[in-house]
């Protein structure tokens, strides 16, 4: 990881547990999509929890089923997970197009098979490298598919569009010299 | 080495001899589309911060369809932003409220048979239907496209789908997608390319195979696709697609005959009833008999999915006079602009008003749930579209059913779902 990558080896975080096909209209509502994303953040899954937006903390975990950010290509659905503060989602499996927004913005998406065992509000601790999800309250190891270089590569580099301006920069130094 | 269609796209576009699935290959895209939600608004900051315009602005399509029309001053600014940027970026087409993306592209002939295309919209997979690989992504991966010509991409296996038979009276390309999504779940497709073949679908017009393709993301999918053939020919003709060249070749975009598939399923349009998808997910499909008579307050023909104007005359086969049913209102809003003027010019939308269809505005309209015509507190809905997730059409207790515009028309007439057959075999009443 670079220096200034949010370090997957991240500090612990509470786990707020969903079922299988949390879709992109139950994160990023489409009525709130000619706003501000931080104002959709503020509707984020409150269809199905209506408690989550105004108590998730920054470096807590979203914990998902099977087939998550199913539906929608808005990468909406991915970025107010980041405006909240979330670590990382971490699920069974994820819908394609939510899985490439989530690393193109910067938030980590894992795959863990054993999302099951987790109980709501349980501590997490995650390494994402090491491909190791720690459950401190249930003593319990899942682990997770490791996370793909050039996906991790974006996480490090805080997404695509900072991933892109160092490259474009690094060239026109290039050129310049 | 035997290829599939999809394997003999991305090679091409990746400039190799072949691919294999699993790996991961960045591809030269030949085409971008990107519509007024996920578009110019979102893009244009990202493009400043790197500083770069449009790699080939002659690439690129850009077409409003979701905030149409504009309902409030948000909604309009996106829209004025749309136009302005457009102009500065200098781009040539662009389709300003003529109907809903995945419709337009193919229309107005950008689409043909080998093109590696992405689209800022989940159903951009609709593409696939012309032979071509288009898949959906969100709008910073969109942004790394527009400032590079380039994408990554993990190949995907193919699971072909063979439809064996010929769909019966009043069965539609919708019920063998609700089928799918009861049968393989939402992420059956599992990020792979789904094709689909057989002597079903070979008879198919190419509307319908939109709806088949439109509908792969629905399976989990990154696209659906279907090999041109002489209806695909004749369709791009018509639209006066370029057809020299790569794209005429219709026999390199095929997959070849001992291509290797993740896996391959058969299936029967012949026994195929229709279809009906319970609230909250495509994936609660059964045959319409199973459903049973749930009184619905709106019925929905609208969408990509759901309102091309082959739909709206399955919606006129069965509305034809008769007229909506007390307490049950009746939403039509035409896929694209061509499709409600056709439908004007051969009398199919006067069928529709005179059962008491309102017609809305061509656009995404009330599927996206983005402003107009939304659902209130517990009312019940059918919808020709292609999703019924909850609280997507509006208030969160509302409940949508997916069916085909078969039997949402039918669905209109009676109040209540049922099976749209017993109205297009019998005389009206």
């Amino acid at each position: 990881m670079t220096e200034n990558g949010p370090g997957p080896n991240s500090q612990a975080g509470r786990a707020w547990v969903f079922g299988d096909n949390i879709d992109t209209d139950v994160l990023a509502p489409g009525r709130y999509m000619k706003g501000p994303v931080e104002a959709a953040a503020a509707h984020c899954l409150e269809s199905v929890d209506p408690d989550f937006a105004g108590q998730v903390a920054p470096g807590d975990f979203v914990i998902g089923g099977g087939n998550f950010g199913l539906g929608s290509s808005r990468e909406q659905a991915a970025q107010v997970l980041c405006i909240l503060g979330v670590a990382a989602v971490i699920a069974k499996s994820f819908a394609g197009i939510f899985y490439r927004n989530a690393f193109n913005l910067g938030l980590l998406a894992v795959l863990c098979p054993e999302t099951g065992r987790i109980d709501a509000r349980d501590r997490l601790a995650l390494d994402a490298e090491a491909g190791v999800l720690r459950n401190l309250s249930s003593g319990e190891r899942y682990a997770c598919e490791p996370v793909p270089a050039h996906l991790l590569a974006l996480i490090a580099d805080g997404g695509l569009i900072p991933q892109l301006e160092r490259r474009f920069k690094s060239r026109a130094g290039k050129e310049g010299s | 080495m035997a290829q599939t269609l999809a394997e003999k796209i991305i090679a091409r576009a990746a400039g190799r001899a072949a691919v294999t699935p699993g790996e991961i290959v960045t591809c030269r895209v030949d085409l971008a589309m990107v519509h007024d939600s996920s578009g110019p608004r979102r893009l244009a900051p990202m493009l400043e911060r790197l500083g770069v315009g449009v790699w080939d602005p002659d690439r690129l399509v850009v077409i409003t369809d979701h905030f149409v029309p504009a309902f409030d001053a948000a909604s309009a600014a996106i829209q004025a932003l749309t136009r302005d940027w457009v102009a500065a970026a200098g781009v040539r087409n662009f389709y300003d409220m003529q109907g809903v993306c995945h419709i337009v592209l193919p229309e107005r002939g950008h689409l043909r048979p080998g093109l590696f295309v992405v689209g800022g919209d989940s159903h951009s997979c609709t593409g696939g239907a012309f032979g071509c690989f288009m898949f959906g992504v969100g709008a910073t991966d969109m942004a790394g496209v527009l400032a590079t010509g380039e994408t990554w991409i993990r190949v995907p296996e193919t699971i072909r789908l063979r439809w064996s038979g010929r769909l019966g009276r009043g069965v539609a390309a919708k019920d063998m997608m609700l089928a799918l999504c009861a049968r393989l779940g939402m992420d059956g497709g599992g990020y792979q390319v789904i094709q689909y073949d057989g002597a079903a679908v070979t008879e198919l017009p190419m509307a319908e195979r939109m709806t088949l393709c439109n509908m792969a993301v629905e399976l989990g999918a990154q696209t659906g696709l279907i090999a041109p053939d002489a209806t695909t020919a004749d369709y791009l003709r018509d639209v006066g697609a370029e057809l020299d060249g790569e794209a005429g070749d219709l026999a390199r975009w095929q997959s070849d005959p001992d291509a290797a598939y993740r896996t391959t399923l058969d299936f029967d349009a012949g026994a195929l009833a229709p279809q009906v998808a319970a609230p909250h997910s495509p994936a609660n499909a059964a045959p319409v008999g199973e459903i049973g008579p749930v009184a619905v307050d709106r019925a929905y023909i609208g969408a990509c999915t759901g309102a091309k104007l082959i739909d709206l005359r399955m919606a006129a086969e069965v509305l034809k006079g008769r007229k909506v049913a007390r307490g049950t209102r009746l939403l039509v809003a035409p896929a694209s602009a061509r499709a409600a003027e056709q439908a004007a010019a051969e009398g199919t939308l006067e069928v529709l008003t005179e059962a008491g269809a309102s017609i809305l505005p061509t656009g995404c309209g009330a599927c996206a749930g983005y402003g107009g015509a939304l659902l209130a507190e517990d009312e019940v809905c059918i919808a020709s579209t292609a999703r019924n997730f909850k609280g997507r059409m509006g208030a969160t207790s509302s409940r949508v059913y997916l069916a085909s515009p078969y039997t949402v028309a039918a669905a209109a007439v009676t109040g209540r779902i049922g099976d749209p057959r017993e109205l297009l075999d019998g005389a009206a009443p």
